[in-house]
């Protein structure tokens, strides 16, 4: 049995391999990308819109009212990163409903590269926002002894937002191809209705921790800190 | 008994042990977790909103620990980098 859809090749030539992650990947990036630009080609403003475009304006609106409440003021800025993150991921794990399916969410290549485009966009964001220095600064943000243990935090998380959404992904493919082995039929549907619920879970938390980061970078910290009355003053100013 | 057995005995035995008693911690704080929020939606029935959803989401994060545990012992079961390192020694 496979653990992962890497191994699972569909076409080779010479050193290129093609393999079911890659592919199921391009399908969900094609339905996501044709699909809302089919949406998009005739939007109206008028009372009369159609159903698709309803359903547009409820997902974004949704997911901006998602990251309002988990503390970022603007959330136009982080809607393009964590509203893809959200969408891709949902839509990937989702699709479980069609037969000869598998997730590209349930390979360790794909949830790394997710979770790397985290561990980039936290400080360009943070920079963007804070200039460099005062990103830099949150290093050492008690002391200057915590430098390392900040640094070690950054790459542990970004480790564990990859094998979480690998991990809980993967365990539901392979509890159902244990299970179609034990007791075919009946239980693995219920366990493909659980890992329905857990793939949507997982997307909106892995969308909801990226944008914590993000926050948690972006935000100026009330610290103990000579340039707190700076950086405040700062902000008040963005903000008019 | 040779040497690819060995490694066998050892990933199958490590793996149980692995998600046996890593299940244990999880299981317990999501039981904690979970009372916790059905006491504080019975005494504020109107944040019920906020508590579900801050609920789910601690839940994943402490099912974490217990899917790393998962992941290990599935690596170690199914894609355990020792038995090519034993067939290629000639130990098998």
């Amino acid at each position: 049995m496979d653990i992962s859809t890497d191994q699972w090749v569909f076409w080779s030539y010479g050193p290129f391999e093609l393999n079911a992650t890659i592919v199921f990947t391009w399908a969900v990036m094609a339905l996501l990308a044709l699909g809302s630009w089919a949406v998009t080609a005739n939007l109206s403003d008028s009372e009369e819109i159609s159903r698709w475009q309803n359903l547009l304006e409820v997902i974004v609106s949704g997911i901006r009212d998602q990251i309002r409440d988990v503390g970022a003021e603007e959330p136009g800025r982080y809607l393009p990163l964590v509203g893809t993150l959200f969408l891709y991921i949902a839509v990937a794990n989702l699709l479980l409903i069609i037969p000869g399916y598998d997730p590209p969410t349930g390979s360790l290549s794909t949830t790394t590269a997710l979770a790397l485009c985290v561990l980039i966009a936290v400080p360009l964001f943070a920079i963007r926002q804070r200039g460099v220095t005062g990103y830099l600064r949150n290093y050492i943000r008690p002391t200057v002894f915590m430098l390392p243990f900040n640094v070690i935090g950054e790459i542990s998380r970004t480790i564990a937002l990859a094998v979480r959404l690998y991990g809980n992904v993967m365990s539901g493919t392979v509890i159902v191809g244990i299970l179609i082995s034990v007791a075919p039929f009946f239980f693995p549907i219920i366990m493909q209705l659980l890992g329905l619920l857990t793939g949507l879970i997982q997307a909106y938390i892995f969308a909801v921790l990226a944008m914590v980061y993000i926050a948690s970078a972006t935000r100026t910290h009330a610290g103990g800190d000579d340039n707190r009355g700076d950086e405040a003053a700062e902000n008040a100013n963005k903000g008019e | 008994m040779d040497a690819t057995t060995w490694v066998a005995v050892a990933s199958i035995v490590t793996a149980g042990l692995t998600i046996g008693i890593g299940a244990i911690g999880p299981a317990l704080g999501e039981g904690r977790a979970a009372s916790s929020a059905l006491m504080a939606i019975a005494q504020q029935p109107d944040e019920s909103n906020t508590i579900t959803r801050t609920l789910f989401v601690s839940l994943a994060m402490i099912e974490s620990t217990a899917i790393y545990c998962f992941v290990v012992s599935m690596i170690l079961i199914f894609a355990n980098p020792f038995t090519d390192l034993v067939t290629q020694a000639g130990g098998g």
